[in-house]
């Protein structure tokens, strides 16, 4: 992973310092709380419905196994034992103290990590693909550019006040897994027509209450052009993206308004004046990037080696959670694996301190003492060699660490909702957990397949419902919480948004409408077809028709 | 009070900022003042202004382009760029494309709401000049340009990114 150097150490240090006296003036009633708000938001720390959230950048998803013991540390001496993976690789804590912010932050920066750009109308933390660099289907590693992202967009001193918050995903795999398309800009690695990789980039998607897929800008720009594209794309917005309402003040709005032809073309003629100029990524400064992203000391090792197929074989269970939770690795004789923190009673993305330090232990042991953050609020351990994944597995149960529901129905993508929340207007978690309880037997889960169940608890759509196969979204109904379902969305290469089925629910009725929606899509399937086909065959009417029927 | 810091110093203020586009008498009546006027009110008036005795510059909205100045832009020695709330991050845009498309030499100057807390951004956007809102302790915001010591991209104060240094 990236490295620090003496440049990065100064910068967080000196950032850590600013923040440190901002907080001091304000406590001092020297810095009114509307001129405090943005300096606060882009360091992480929102003013939360019970205490301050502090949501700390895990930059395109990677953690080091000292990184996790510095959270664990953190979640325990400043917090109440846990902490929340975000859907936006990033990690929250709910209950620390606004006077501890800068000690926080000072923590963190001894292990390269901080809460920067987080939060706030600003280019927020870049994210791509949990399985990038690993994964067998990856026309190139995404991270290296993730990272001179990550450099330009950093204290970008012209983008700070933007009208709004920007954020950004990188592709480089064939399956999209980073929800690109509903980003403000989505950028993906591709093959041109003369076999040469560079970027398409899109721009205008987003989700909140107004879902967007997004739409191309550049058709084809080199690598070196990468930061001057995403310049003028943003310094056209930062000019004319809409300031009088903050409902409309998305990127996607102005390209809607603006119309893309135009937007584009005024993109061009920004890029025009800076493309070439200084921030022209050079060779050195790719290969420099990449440097830090290469492959760990693998052994030269055989696919599917005794120890596996033995165990496979023997222990059903085990095999069960092989199934759904191990994905195919570039090299022979490794695996990834994704442990799904999606048990049942365990809020969505919620982990424990003494899950963060098992996790570092584990790491160490097994995978090159990294870990990474998926967008569907898992953890990834992308080497582990084949012959130790039962051991791993056994390993894993210990700390509730080995639910095999990964992708599955329950492995649900799920915001903090009315539990915590300032915004919500529903609590978003014990939807979740009772749909958990419903859902309990792994062999109807398998039984049903891939199926995404997204959940927010209100239109800010953190919980990403509309790109869910079945959203479901927090109302606030002359005070009391109702629940809006819609069907087939999808965050994919076929990205879609979802369609609302009807009036909305009841909490307690929730459970019931998924379940009549699981028969339509059991009774409809034609061989082994996912329910998001099925869906796109049938249509939304079968599934509105059973949902809506009056009982006999 | 002094409340102007330019070229890192504060230091005295010769200009009136004149806020409305009311008519050009505004202007006769105080012969021999310096006085920032609204692009409006310059584009409506410049010619009443040919003979005034006094030197005149223009200051842009947060909704107006450093286009839409023209071919004069060069005979001002002075552009003051509007911050009608601190946090409409428009003005950092527009001095930049002064000094980077229109290659503008002269002093740009922040005004508005300008705060301490920006102030170290607004240098890096090729603001030369700010005048600090008036509640602003001045010595304290003359500290805010040392907050950082490097920065990672290209901008007015860097002409190379970190990375072309490193």
């Amino acid at each position: 992973m990236y490295q620090y150097d003496k440049y990065d150490h100064q910068m967080l240090a000196e950032r850590v310092i600013q923040f440190r006296d901002q907080t001091e003036r304000y406590l001092a009633g020297n810095l009114s709380d509307p001129e405090f708000l943005p300096l606060r938001l882009q360091n992480g720390l929102y003013i939360q419905r019970l205490a301050p959230m502090l949501r700390i950048a895990i930059p395109y998803g990677l953690l080091s196994s000292k990184q996790l013991r510095k959270l664990a540390f953190i979640s325990k001496h400043f917090d109440k034992g846990y902490g929340h993976f975000t859907t936006r690789q990033n990690i929250q804590f709910n209950w620390p103290e606004l006077e501890d912010v800068p000690d926080i932050l000072a923590h963190l920066a001894e292990v390269e990590m901080h809460a920067i750009q987080t939060s706030g109308n600003c280019i927020r933390n870049t994210t791509t693909d949990q399985y990038a660099g690993v994964s067998a289907d990856e026309l190139e590693d995404s991270r290296p550019f993730c990272e001179a992202i990550r450099q330009w967009s950093t204290f970008h001193p012209e983008f700070a006040f933007l009208p709004r918050k920007f954020k950004i995903a990188v592709c480089g795999t064939k399956i999209d897994q980073a929800a690109t398309q509903v980003h403000d800009i989505g950028v993906y690695l591709i093959k041109n027509s003369n076999g040469e990789v560079g970027f398409r980039i899109l721009a205008g998607g987003g989700l909140g209450r107004t879902p967007v897929i997004g739409q191309e800008i550049f058709e084809f720009v080199e690598k070196r052009h990468l930061l001057t594209a995403l310049e003028s794309i943003l310094r056209v917005y930062n000019r004319l993206g809409r300031r009088d309402n903050k409902y409309k003040a998305r990127i996607k709005i102005l390209v809607r308004e603006t119309g893309v032809e135009k937007f584009r073309s005024l993109v061009m003629q920004e890029w025009s004046q800076i493309r070439d100029g200084p921030q022209t990524l050079t060779e050195e400064e790719i290969a420099h990037c990449k440097s830090f992203f290469v492959d760990p000391f693998y052994t030269e090792k055989d696919d599917a080696p005794e120890e596996l197929t033995a165990a496979l074989k023997n222990d059903v269970l085990f095999n069960s959670w092989y199934q759904r939770n191990v994905s195919e690795h570039k090299k022979s004789g490794y695996a990834i694996v994704t442990a799904c923190l999606k048990e049942t009673g365990v809020a969505p993305g919620d982990v424990t301190d003494i899950q963060l330090n098992y996790l570092a232990e584990l790491a160490d042991e097994y995978s090159f003492g990294e870990v990474r953050i998926s967008h569907h609020q898992n953890v990834v351990f992308a080497d582990v060699e084949q012959s130790e994944l039962y051991a791993f597995w056994k390993k894993l149960k210990t700390k509730s660490l080995a639910s095999m529901n990964l992708g599955l129905l329950t492995d649900m993508i799920c915001c903090p909702g009315g539990d915590f929340c300032a915004l919500a207007n529903a609590k978003s978690i014990p939807i979740a957990e009772s749909l958990q309880r419903k859902f309990d037997d792994i062999d109807e889960l398998k039984d049903i397949g891939n199926l995404r169940i997204n959940i927010s608890g209100c239109m800010n759509a953190c919980g990403h419902h509309h790109v869910g196969n079945i959203g479901i979204l927090g109302v606030d109904k002359k005070g009391e919480e109702f629940y809006q379902v819609s069907l087939g969305g999808s965050s994919q290469n076929e990205a879609s948004i979802g369609k609302i089925i009807g009036p909305s629910f009841a909490q307690d009725e929730i459970p019931a409408v998924v379940e009549k929606i699981i028969e339509v899509y059991k009774n409809s399937r034609q061989n082994k077809e996912p329910f998001l086909d099925t869906y796109r065959r049938i249509g939304i009417e079968p599934f509105k028709e059973k949902v809506y029927a009056k009982a006999d | 009070m002094q409340k102007l810091i330019k070229n890192g110093q504060l230091t005295q203020d010769y200009w009136t900022i004149l806020r409305e586009a009311t008519g050009p008498e505004v202007l006769k009546a105080v012969p021999g003042k310096n006085f920032i006027v609204p692009l409006k009110f310059w584009k409506l008036y410049q010619e009443d202004l040919a003979d005034y005795a006094g030197e005149v510059a223009i200051w842009l909205d947060s909704n107006e382009n450093a286009n839409d100045i023209g071919s004069e832009l060069a005979s001002f020695s002075l552009v003051a760029l509007n911050f009608p709330i601190f946090s409409d991050g428009r003005s950092y845009t527009n001095a930049r494309e002064l000094r980077e498309y229109h290659k503008y030499e002269g002093e740009v100057r922040a005004i508005g709401d300008v705060l301490r807390d920006q102030l170290y951004y607004m240098s890096r956007c090729g603001f030369d000049a700010f005048d600090l809102r008036s509640d602003q302790n001045p010595e304290n915001c003359l500290t805010a340009f040392a907050d950082f010591s490097t920065s990672y991209q290209a901008t007015i104060s860097e002409i190379n990114p970190l990375f072309r240094r490193r």
